[in-house]
């Protein structure tokens, strides 16, 4: 009978291999149909107004005067008389018509009487927060080796004996998800059912969230997704819009359509909440820090929670540490997850600072971030390697100058920076169906959603190898609730769910097959694989029957079977059993940047990444998935921001004319490794989408550092702070 | 109905009429009324090229082009690229190369490659990179979009070579 574990690493027929998207082709010719795509006949449209208010609550509120507008079919409320606007943006409600046209009208003629509130925005001052009483504490920890001894006066002690002892400021800005394609749907009602083409990264878990509102219950709910245009973590819930538009086309008897505005997705729909950090430390000679003293701040909006303590420094873990944690309430809009949320903040404000000895020591930083390896736990020889692998991709020694001491080309000098990260990546829960016709089809059913990840392709890839076929012979049936539930897609823990769950299922549909065939090769079941488009008696291709011949042996009805993987506990390190999915794992990247003095320019020349993964399943889309990374890092270290105005309270950069990113000619070469020892491979497959995230802020900054001899405080590095780094010395 | 006009024109070869308003965009009529979803929406001001269309040969992006001056034009969409079945350079560059992460921006990205290269069939990478600065890739498949070009464009000088 077929074993459920994954072959020996180079003994796999697909595994690891380079294989294009099955769902390449629908992308690149134009009908792949996401869901602002699906236009059913009869169609409304529908769109929300927003208030211009940071903080106000509402007097009073007219509706009718849009819902008689000629060409509006209905006007759905989401806020009423006495309820509280905490930001600007917020939907207050919404509006569907027959054509835009109407519907804007409609939107101009609802009438709001608001009493405007005071507001507070900004989240980097963490003094004037506490003086506007808009602060909250969120923890404080201190760790001592010499634990019995009072923290005040063993901190300084440390400090004072230390070879080095500095303070520094560092920060990193909210970023929005920016997803390309706003978040919203397109519902249909039909009867008491209602299947809604939802932009969604959970369509097992949303169904229920759109049921009970307006209700239904969720097996009356159908929520279809097979394509989306960027999530992020952004798209986990059906939210608000995609209730409003369920409840209007169950209200009107009509499709109706809701996407948000551009700049309604960017002040409503998610953002990365701001990290701001102040700290001492002490280091040895070598480098080695000795004491950590910090306080971080920051916002995820109205509730006011800073990044986790957890990430307070990153990866490392001193020996003596104190932290204090700080969260700011701002009038802007709730937080959502971004990928590796807290990770890419808590790296950004405390590997600097790593970098930061190493500039006070004039020390090389990679000796400085080795010297400190010794505090990451058990993942230190892993960095170590990953360290050794990416600094011959950099050419690190030969290009190596202490910060501030590297050549001048005109105006412009050069650095080098780096970072490490770490990442969990195990699997989230997932049930998948395999179904082996008798005609030779096979068919895999999850109720999981492809974010563009490869997810549709790995699936077909795990049942093609467990089958012994080509990946065109399996049919993948994704995106829809109705399939059998598989985890939202966030955190890196769609790929080890699914391969998991799939490869169970394809297992217990192949083992049913032969105990099928093995009467025909006149043989037990269990002395038979599928290899190669054929079953036969394992390791004799001469006694053997092709897999449609096989196929015919099943009878009328196809064998069906279920896979599951529920989430268990973690396998410690050193575990060296069989495993199919695993989490945990470490990441290293080194950036070099050009720096213009005059201008405040900042150039990327080369990234490099280095990243384990477990077991890959496609080495195509696995690259991807890490190139698409640097390039995300690229854009919140250098480009990306969310400008609020003090003043108004407003989101005054929620377009895309104004909220700056990367384009084409902004990213320098990139250069990808796939970290693959034998010992990660056997650890089976672990998710990818947030680790190479995580490492680009800090890196990108100490390249600047490195070039300009001074630290660029907050991210993103604009022109504007450099300039005003060059001129204020530090 | 009084405000809306027939507009008459070439979309992917074929001779297309349709109704429109006054006020609406070549991207709502292609996606509203014709149903070609293949162009996308991402802001609709002009600044993500996930819209890009040729209009009489010219990369434009169709959210900022009224449908009312698409006149007697010839509009070629992404739907319109493939030819005969078979798949252009660019698009068989963009899949093998795995160019495309979401696929939301793709069609804009492969459309605005076609008139680069339909204009400069010898880019070097840094008239790709400035000639697609306009589209934008969230995911980000820069580097490979980069890359696929580049082998679109090969592949087309081989061809005409061997032609």
């Amino acid at each position: 009978m077929a074993e459920v574990f994954w072959p020996p690493q180079g003994s796999a027929s697909l595994l690891g291999g380079e294989h294009n998207r099955i769902d390449g082709l629908a992308k690149c010719i134009g009908s792949a149909k996401y869901a602002y795509d699906v236009v059913p006949d009869n169609m409304l449209v529908a769109s929300a107004l927003s208030c211009p208010h940071a903080h106000a609550t509402i007097r009073a509120i007219d509706l009718n005067a849009a819902r008689n507008m000629a060409g509006v079919v209905a006007v759905e409320p989401l806020k009423k008389e006495g309820d509280e606007i905490r930001w600007e943006g917020d939907l207050v409600a919404v509006v569907a018509g027959e054509t835009e046209a109407a519907v804007a009208e409609g939107l101009a003629a609802i009438k709001i009487e608001y009493e405007v509130l005071d507001h507070f925005v900004d989240d980097t001052d963490l003094d004037a927060a506490t003086e506007a009483n808009v602060t909250r504490p969120a923890g404080r920890n201190t760790q001592l080796q010499n634990r019995d001894e009072d923290a005040d006066q063993e901190f300084e002690r440390l400090f004072n004996e230390a070879a080095v002892t500095f303070e520094g400021h560092y920060g990193i800005n909210v970023i929005t998800h920016m997803c390309l394609e706003t978040h919203g749907s397109t519902c249909e009602s039909q009867g008491d059912k209602l299947v809604s083409h939802l932009s969604t990264q959970n369509v097992s878990g949303t169904p229920g969230q759109i049921a009970g509102p307006i209700g239904l219950t969720a097996q009356d709910v159908t929520v279809h997704c097979d394509y989306i245009g960027g999530g992020f973590g952004s798209k986990f819930a059906a939210d608000a819009w995609g209730v409003t538009c369920a409840q209007l086309a169950r209200n009107t008897g009509r499709p109706v359509k809701y996407m948000l505005t551009r700049s309604q997705e960017l002040k409503n729909a998610g953002n990365r909440p701001s990290g701001f950090l102040r700290a001492k430390i002490a280091a040895d000679k070598d480098g080695f820090v000795t004491a950590w003293d910090s306080a971080h701040w920051g916002t995820n909006g109205t509730s006011g929670a800073p990044v986790s303590q957890g990430v307070i420094p990153y990866v490392f873990n001193p020996p003596n540490r104190r932290r204090v944690a700080t969260g700011i309430r701002t009038n802007t809009s709730p937080a959502r997850a971004w990928r590796a949320p807290n990770h890419p903040q808590g790296c950004a404000i405390t590997q600097t600072a790593y970098d930061d000895v190493a500039r006070h020591l004039g020390l090389d930083s990679y000796d400085v971030f080795l010297r400190n390896l010794s505090t990451v736990g058990e993942r230190a020889p892993i960095y170590e390697d990953q360290m050794k692998l990416a600094a011959k991709l950099m050419d690190w020694k030969a290009k190596w100058h202490p910060h501030g001491k590297g050549g001048q080309d005109g105006s412009v000098v050069s650095g080098l920076g780096m970072a490490i990260h770490t990442w969990g990546g195990g699997p989230h829960a997932s049930r998948a169906t395999c179904k082996i016709h008798p005609d030779g089809g096979v068919e895999i059913f999850l109720g999981s959603q492809d974010l563009g990840t490869g997810t549709r392709t790995v699936i077909g890839l795990v049942v093609a190898e467990t089958l012994g076929l080509e990946l065109e012979q399996v049919s993948v049936q994704i995106g829809l609730s109705e399939y059998p539930s598989s985890g939202p897609s966030g955190g890196s823990t769609t790929v080890g769910g699914v391969s998991e769950s799939t490869r169970r299922a394809a297992t217990a549909a192949l083992n049913l097959l032969l105990t099928k065939v093995a009467p025909r090769l006149e043989a037990d079941a269990n002395q038979l694989e599928a290899v190669g488009g054929k079953i036969q008696i394992q390791g004799n291709q001469n006694r053997n029957i092709s897999w449609k011949e096989a196929c015919g042996q099943i009878g009328i009805s196809p064998i069906e079977a279920q896979g599951e993987y529920a989430p268990r506990v973690t396998y410690p390190r050193n575990y060296d059993g069989k495993r199919l999915t695993d989490n945990g794992v470490a990441g290293v990247q080194m950036a070099e940047v050009a720096v213009d003095t005059e201008t405040g320019v900042v150039k990327m020349k080369k990234f490099v990444a280095v990243q384990d993964i477990g077991l890959i399943i496609n080495r195509k889309t696995a690259r991807s998935q890490i190139y698409g990374a640097a390039i995300m890092g690229i854009a919140y270290a250098l480009f990306e921001e969310r400008i609020m105005d003090k003043a108004t309270g407003a989101f005054v950069n929620a377009e895309l004319a104004d909220y700056k990113l990367p384009r084409l000619g902004d990213t320098g070469e990139i250069v990808v490794e796939l970290y693959e020892p034998e010992s990660e491979y056997n650890r089976g497959v672990i998710g990818l989408g947030e680790p190479p995230v995580i490492s680009p802020g800090a890196a990108i900054s100490n390249a600047v550092c490195n070039a300009l001899g001074k630290r660029v405080s907050v991210l993103p590095i604009t022109p504007q702070r450099v300039l005003e780094a060059i001129s204020g010395g530090a | 109905m009084s405000n809306k006009h027939v507009i008459s024109l070439e979309l992917n070869g074929d001779a297309v009429e349709f109704l429109c308003e006054p006020r609406q965009t070549l991207l709502e009529v292609l996606r509203d009324i014709l149903h070609l979803t293949g162009t996308k929406e991402g802001c609709s001001n002009g600044n993500c090229g996930a819209c890009t269309v040729l209009f009489n040969g010219r990369p434009v992006v169709s959210c900022l082009v009224l449908a009312m001056e698409c006149e007697d034009a010839k509009i070629r969409t992404i739907e319109g690229v493939a030819c005969d079945g078979a798949l252009d350079e660019i698009q068989n560059a963009f899949l093998e190369g795995a160019a495309l992460q979401c696929g939301i921006c793709t069609p804009g990205f492969i459309v605005q490659a076609q008139a680069l290269l339909d204009e400069n069939p010898n880019p070097s990478e840094d008239e790709i990179r400035f000639y697609l600065a306009g589209n934008l890739c969230r995911c980000t498949g820069y580097d490979k979009i980069v890359r696929a070009v580049q082998a679109a464009a090969e592949q087309r000088r081989a061809a005409t070579t061997a032609g």
